[in-house]
């Protein structure tokens, strides 16, 4: 029983430490040099598939080729779908901590309360991803939306496209970049907010600022339900302009939940293990590896209703999506399509079904890492056959894109977990959160 | 799990307060009586815990209930569409297991809960004919049982019903089934 146990003091401050920096920036000087090395492999050729697969990829793909195929590929596509690619999954797992923290408040949970600075400090990073995104549509924005072609809705143009043009109305320029920067600045404001308020209890506690942060969350919860869709649409669907899914909104939605989950997760058991945060025990780990098991299955169960709809009406603007993915491209995709499920789905559920497993570091651990990583394929599913089509692949730039992204992601992450304790200290749910015992 | 289909002669301790009865458990076991059982209206946190009881084996029923359910699944569309009547529909293979997900995972949950049903029926001795055991009503509202069995106990009655009440017992009956 927790209540049994002496609960540890409550004044506790996470150090940033120089040796994190640096491991940080060997990380940040990896990912950069790697990048540099793709990107002089790409450009001298190196790196780009033979005229077989080219061939191959125009046979299976045909019906794609239309959309695809129509402005010259350069290979700076592949890097803007690479900074696209990861700007988009760490968009999602920056905001899903403040998904995460605001259902908490609604919800007037206990338990969270132990680990809640974790995913408070995650959505610091969502200034960055929205520059990221907002320079990269303004610079490649061209090459990787084929929507973005003014030709398409010219009726008067041999390009002229009805499907295209009847989207007009939410796929044209001034909404698209309106909507972009909403999104951006409404969860970092709400965000904001909320962090506010929760740094002011620690200096002067009482139930206001937690009354506030329950209607401020609650405001999130409202603004996500719809922004999460929409930008879904926008970042990802609107890249496959033809083709669409009723259910990509959850289905992007399930994916970023279950990242960040997976990523609060892996950041509490390893503070832990370091020697922070010795009030969070067996049950809240329980509890977290119960959140990842249960949104990896809302994931597949999302995933899955998409592709048996469209697997089963079997009509072909809309399985042409998977084909691409499974034998399109020459084969491309495929590792990845079935690597994303077997990490999202397959190996996650089986290893964390039983309750001993919940409450084991190592499992924990292992099952977040695959979340994380299955997660990355899940995204660049979505997003490369569309954008870089038979040029895609995974060498070096793909790596160093991630190693980049995922540094700025940790560095942002700790400098924000050092400013405040590592727990809100005069929360009112604080002594619940203590004594958590399932 | 205790058996509910008890005979023979037990001393029940009534108590007042939760907490009170917790701490009951915990004195009342260190005094070296065996406790039957302790009846509450609601589940009392760390009651099982201070009981001694072992983990729970629902799980693992339900998780046998819904493998028999995939299993179910598996050979129902297996038989009917890949062996004894196959069809073509929407183009589609005869046996094509994607198109039977549904199937599968609609009949592990149907059969999972059906059998959790059965399983609360049966460890908790109710149905239709059964005559539910009651070692008194007022646990159903505001009052909190804890039973002895006698005829598993060495410690003579009137001992046991002394430490009942010193550890908090608001009254000691006797019960006959």
């Amino acid at each position: 029983m927790a209540s049994a146990h002496a609960i540890p003091s409550l004044d506790e401050q996470f150090e940033f430490t120089a040796e994190s920096k640096r491991r940080i920036f060997i990380g940040l000087g990896v990912g950069v040099a790697l990048v540099a090395i793709g990107a002089y492999l790409l450009a001298s050729g190196a790196g780009s598939h033979g005229h077989d697969a080219h061939a191959t990829a125009h046979g299976a793909g045909a019906h794609e080729a239309h959309e695809g195929g129509h402005h010259a590929y350069k290979w700076t596509n592949r890097l803007w779908a690479n900074v696209w690619l990861n700007a988009i999954y760490f968009t999602g797992a920056a905001v899903t901590g403040m998904f995460v923290m605001s259902y908490n408040y609604l919800a007037q949970a206990g338990w969270s309360v132990s680990f809640k600075r974790v995913s408070e400090a995650m959505p610091a990073y969502l200034p960055f991803m929205g520059a990221v995104v907002l320079a990269v549509f303004f610079i490649a924005g061209h090459d990787l939306f084929h929507w973005t072609h003014p030709e398409l809705y010219d009726k008067a143009s041999p390009e002229f496209d009805p499907i295209i043009n009847g989207k007009k109305g939410f796929l044209n320029m001034p909404f698209y970049v309106g909507r972009i920067i909403a999104y951006f600045g409404l969860w970092y404001f709400l965000w904001l907010k909320l962090r506010n308020f929760s740094l002011q209890e620690d200096l002067y506690g009482g139930t206001d600022y937690y009354e506030k942060s329950i209607k401020f969350g609650t405001a999130f919860l409202l603004v996500f339900g719809v922004t999460s869709s929409t930008s879904a649409w926008d970042f990802v669907m609107s890249i496959d302009t033809h083709w669409f899914s009723t259910m990509f909104g959850w289905y992007t939605l399930a994916s970023w939940h279950v990242t960040g989950l997976a990523i609060i997760t892996l950041t509490v058991v390893m503070l832990k293990e370091r020697g922070y945060m010795q009030w969070v025990n067996e049950s809240h780990l329980h509890d977290l590896g119960k959140f990842m098991f249960a949104f990896t299955i809302f994931w597949t169960y999302v995933w899955f209703a998409q592709f048996m709809l469209i697997y089963y009406a079997n009509l072909p603007e809309e399985t042409i999506y998977y084909r691409e993915r499974f034998s399109g491209y020459g084969g491309i995709y495929r590792t990845p399509f079935l690597v994303n499920i077997l990490l999202c789905f397959v190996f996650p559920f089986l290893i964390l079904m039983t309750r001993d497993a919940k409450r084991t570091h190592i499992i924990l651990k292992l099952a977040a890492w695959c979340i994380i990583v299955g997660h990355y394929f899940d995204f660049y599913n979505n997003i490369m056959p569309g954008t870089v089509g038979e040029h895609g692949g995974f060498g070096p730039m793909e790596f160093g894109m991630i190693l980049i992204f995922a540094s700025g992601f940790v560095w942002s992450l700790y400098s924000q977990l050092a400013k405040a304790n590592l727990i809100p200290k005069n929360h009112p749910m604080l002594e619940e959160t203590l004594h958590h015992d399932i | 799990m205790s058996d509910a289909h008890s005979n023979g002669k037990f001393l029940v301790g009534i108590y007042d307060d939760d907490d009170v009865v917790l701490q009951a458990v915990k004195d009342v076991k260190k005094a070296g009586v065996r406790i039957h059982e302790v009846y509450s209206p609601f589940p009392i946190h760390g009651l099982d815990v201070a009981l001694g009881h072992p983990r729970s084996r629902l799980g693992i029923a339900a998780f046998m209930f819904a493998l028999s359910g995939t299993i179910t699944a598996l050979s129902l569309t297996f038989y009917t569409e890949g062996f004894d009547w196959p069809m073509i529909v929407g183009g589609k293979d005869s046996y094509s297991p994607i198109i039977y997900v549904p199937i599968f995972f609609e009949l592990t949950v149907l059969f999972c809960a059906l059998g959790m049903v059965g399983t609360f029926l049966v460890s908790n001795g109710l149905g239709p004919t059964v005559k539910p055991l009651m070692y008194d009503l007022r646990t159903t509202d505001n009052k909190f049982a804890m039973a002895i069995d006698l005829s598993k106990n060495n410690i003579g009655e009137v001992d046991i019903e002394q430490i009942l009440k010193s550890s908090g017992a608001a009254e000691v009956n006797v019960k006959q089934f």
